[in-house]
């Protein structure tokens, strides 16, 4: 073959690549917007107004028109027709004054912000994340906000695939920082290793003490976090993601059980007091930081099989004494507004 | 001046060069490099969001895994160089590293787990670690020993630019499908393929060893590669020296993080930091290779130092903003483009041709090694000390060393080369 044929049979095939890329590229665009332009698949009204009253605040996942969006269903009847805003958010949490929303600006330079909102839609807060979002909690009495989000934009994964969390105060006046820089103690050591990652706060009434996770060389304990001392001090070992129950006694938590490079995470319950820990019957492998829907159940969200960027929300029972029941179908990130 | 290197073997590499030119040879590599480049930084850029969006796990799990990757990527860097002087095939043995990662990206189309799609990451950085030392050394083989730092600078140009580009079309393509990852996948499959294409078609298959002993006076002893060629003194030298810096040279994420918690400006931009660095890594690569080739590559490999100091020294200084954030980017992109391709460069000249491969597939190992301690020992020093305490300590390390690597690199320029 001369240098000219090769140059040649190199266009062909490159012409023959990159033109069925993009016709494949094409084809999925096509598909994608006849289903984001096409009805919902759940029963769902539009809302100017943040609906009042106890509701359950979820991202609305039924593909179709309003997927993605922040939507409400009454706590009285989650199978009622959702409200829909008209925010967008891939993780939220809602309390009856504020709504934290932690969102992925799509496009050719792609970053990520959190914003927080009031009663009447009205962005009050925003601020950058430094990758994927992650997890966010507010207080109960709306004071502090809390957000996980993952350390993504290394082209040299040196740093690894770390999370940053952060705490403040909700009206601006306090910023807790990174919560890395607090000091990790466990069995009254203080860990100081490289690689110490902290994720998944819930706060207790008191707005000085919270719950959430630290990591260190493949560890990961509860720990139980003072603003004030700016301390972590672990409580319990291999628990991620922490959620403390309304009436304050119990933590629920994600559980790593496969002792494997693949995790494999149950739900489990702490009761404070007698340190007696139950594991729940949820058998599916659960990846998110779960909410209480009372005192008694607990919510989650699954991924939905064969369906990308679908799930659902799964109600279980806290005593670990029944089976887990589908509460709300195309559903992600719960939180209850009582 | 360091003397030139243009009286080694005089003539005998492949096909008369023109002195000004960069070898057609090189911008083939250059093209390959960036198409596979846009391949996999693609899918590197969507990674976290596919993995926790998709697969729906938390991406820290990856983390843990991925160090154990560099370690297995160094070494089969040391094996791809080693098979390409063994064989005298550079071109077969970069050819099969490339088609690994590419048969890696039809792995991606049905990866459904976590475990799979890990697996089908490591087969990835299997391909790269094998690929890189023989693609030099077929840059080498292919150049005007006088332009060396400039073929490298083109070389690492287009190669960035695929780097740069790789991310952007795979947010385009997000940006229209949110959920197309599938579409990313086939279309880093396309380019990988294509890069693979040119490689095995176009790039001729430069056999140094054979080449040589053709024009040699006496072809009936024709060099083999001997693992004893590897002790040459001036490489020895080289590699501690690079060691030496590799030891102080600390991840980009770090930098980046110092640089996201002093101002607002780069914590909004953070997730595209490293694209800046790369945009002055390309922008340089081709003026820096040049000056190298008429300044001395030791020099501007130590002066790529300076300016990694300079980098740290402004994350670090108690002012913050988008000038110095920018200050800093262009300084780290300068870094690169000083040390990148120069670094192979000077080892090509530290190892005699039968051993070229073994010789820079080194001197990248010693780097990669010396960084990731850096990087672990730097963050030690993040939690003891604080970010720009931390940052300060190994500025004022890296001010030490500079001087003593440059004393080093002295030695390894200015003697002859070894017979």
């Amino acid at each position: 073959m001369t240098a000219r044929q090769r140059v040649w049979l190199v266009t062909i095939i490159g012409i023959l690549l990159l033109s069925g890329a993009a016709g494949y590229g094409i084809v999925a665009w096509a598909e994608h917007r006849a289903r984001a332009s096409g009805p919902s698949e759940v029963e769902s009204v539009v809302t100017d107004a943040r609906p009042a009253g106890a509701r359950v605040v979820f991202r609305n996942t039924a593909l179709g028109a309003g997927y993605g969006l922040v939507a409400s269903v009454p706590l009285s009847d989650p199978t009622a027709a959702r409200s829909l805003t008209d925010l967008a958010c891939d993780r939220v949490y809602a309390t009856d004054a504020l709504q934290s929303c932690l969102h992925i600006d799509r496009g050719v330079v792609t970053t990520f912000n959190g914003t927080l909102s009031d009663a009447s839609g009205r962005e009050t807060r925003s601020w950058p994340l430094a990758g994927v979002p992650s997890r966010t909690r507010i207080s109960a009495d709306s004071s502090l906000i809390a957000a996980t989000s993952f350390v993504t934009g290394e082209s040299y994964a040196t740093v690894g695939f770390s999370t940053l969390t952060t705490i403040s105060a909700t009206d601006g006046s306090q910023d807790y920082g990174n919560l890395e820089d607090f000091a990790l103690f466990v069995d009254d050591l203080r860990i100081t290793a490289a690689d110490r990652n902290v994720w998944g706060v819930t706060f207790s009434d008191d707005d000085n003490t919270f719950y959430a996770t630290a990591a260190s060389n493949n560890q990961t304990w509860l720990v139980r976090g003072d603003l004030a001392a700016r301390t972590l001090t672990a409580i319990r070992d291999t628990a991620e993601c922490p959620s403390l129950s309304p009436d304050g006694g119990r933590i629920a938590y994600k559980k790593e059980v496969s002792g494997a490079a693949t995790p494999q995470w149950s739900i489990a319950v702490l009761d404070l007091a007698t340190g007696t820990e139950t594991m729940l019957p949820e058998k599916r492998n659960v990846d998110d930081q779960v909410v209480w829907l009372d005192d008694d159940t607990i919510l989650y969200g699954l991924g939905r099989d064969g369906t990308v960027g679908d799930s659902d929300v799964w109600a279980v029972s806290a005593h670990g004494e029944a089976e887990p029941e589908l509460y709300l179908a195309h559903a992600w990130s719960p939180s209850v507004v009582r | 001046m360091y003397i030139s290197f243009s009286d080694r073997r005089g003539g005998v590499t492949a096909p008369p060069k023109s002195a000004a030119k960069v070898s057609s040879v090189v911008i083939s590599l250059g093209v390959v490099s960036m198409l596979t480049d846009i391949s996999s930084e693609s899918v590197a850029a969507i990674l976290p969001l596919y993995i926790t969006g998709v697969i729906g796990l938390s991406t820290v799990a990856y983390g843990f895994i991925d160090g154990l990757y560099q370690g297995i990527s160094a070494f089969v860097r040391i094996a791809g160089g080693w098979a390409a002087d063994h064989g005298d095939q550079p071109k077969w043995i970069a050819f099969f590293g490339y088609g690994v990662s590419a048969i890696a990206r039809i792995g991606l189309l049905f990866a459904a787990g976590f475990g799979t799609l890990v697996g089908v990451l490591a087969l990835d950085r299997l391909g790269k670690g094998v690929r890189t030392a023989p693609r030099d050394a077929l840059i080498v083989a292919s150049s005007d020993p006088d332009n060396l730092g400039r073929s490298f600078g083109v070389h690492r140009m287009l190669d960035t630019v695929g780097a740069a580009v790789g991310p952007l079309l795979a947010f385009v393509i997000l940006f229209f499908i949110p959920d197309g990852y599938s579409t990313i996948f086939v279309v880093s499959l396309a380019f990988a393929i294509l890069g693979v294409a040119i490689l095995g078609i176009v790039v001729p298959n430069t056999r140094p060893r054979a080449e040589r002993a053709a024009v040699a006076a006496d072809p009936r002893a024709p060099a083999r590669f001997r693992w004893r060629q590897l002790t040459d003194p001036r490489l020895r030298r080289l590699l501690l020296c690079a060691g030496l810096l590799g030891m102080l040279t600390i991840g980009d994420g770090f930098i980046y993080l110092v640089l996201q918690s002093r101002g607002a400006f780069a914590a909004a931009w953070f997730p595209l930091l490293y694209v800046g660095t790369n945009v002055a890594f390309l922008l340089l690569a081709i003026p820096l290779g040049r000056l190298s080739d008429r300044f001395g590559r030791g020099r501007v490999f130590i002066i790529g130092h300076v300016a990694l100091l300079a980098a740290y020294i402004s994350a670090a200084l108690p002012v913050s903003g988008p000038l110095v954030t920018i200050l800093c980017l262009v300084l780290l992109g300068t870094f690169y483009a000083a040390t990148d391709g120069i670094l192979a460069a000077l080892a090509s000249q530290c190892a005699p041709e039968e051993a070229r491969a073994s010789g820079i597939a080194a001197a990248q190992t010693v780097v990669a090694l010396t960084r990731l301690i850096a990087s672990t020992g730097f963050g030690l020093l993040w939690f003891s000390l604080g970010r720009e305490n931390a940052m300060l300590v190994a500025a004022a390390a890296l001010a030490l060393v500079i001087p003593v690597a440059a004393i080093l690199l002295r030695g390894v320029v200015s003697r002859q080369p070894a017979r």
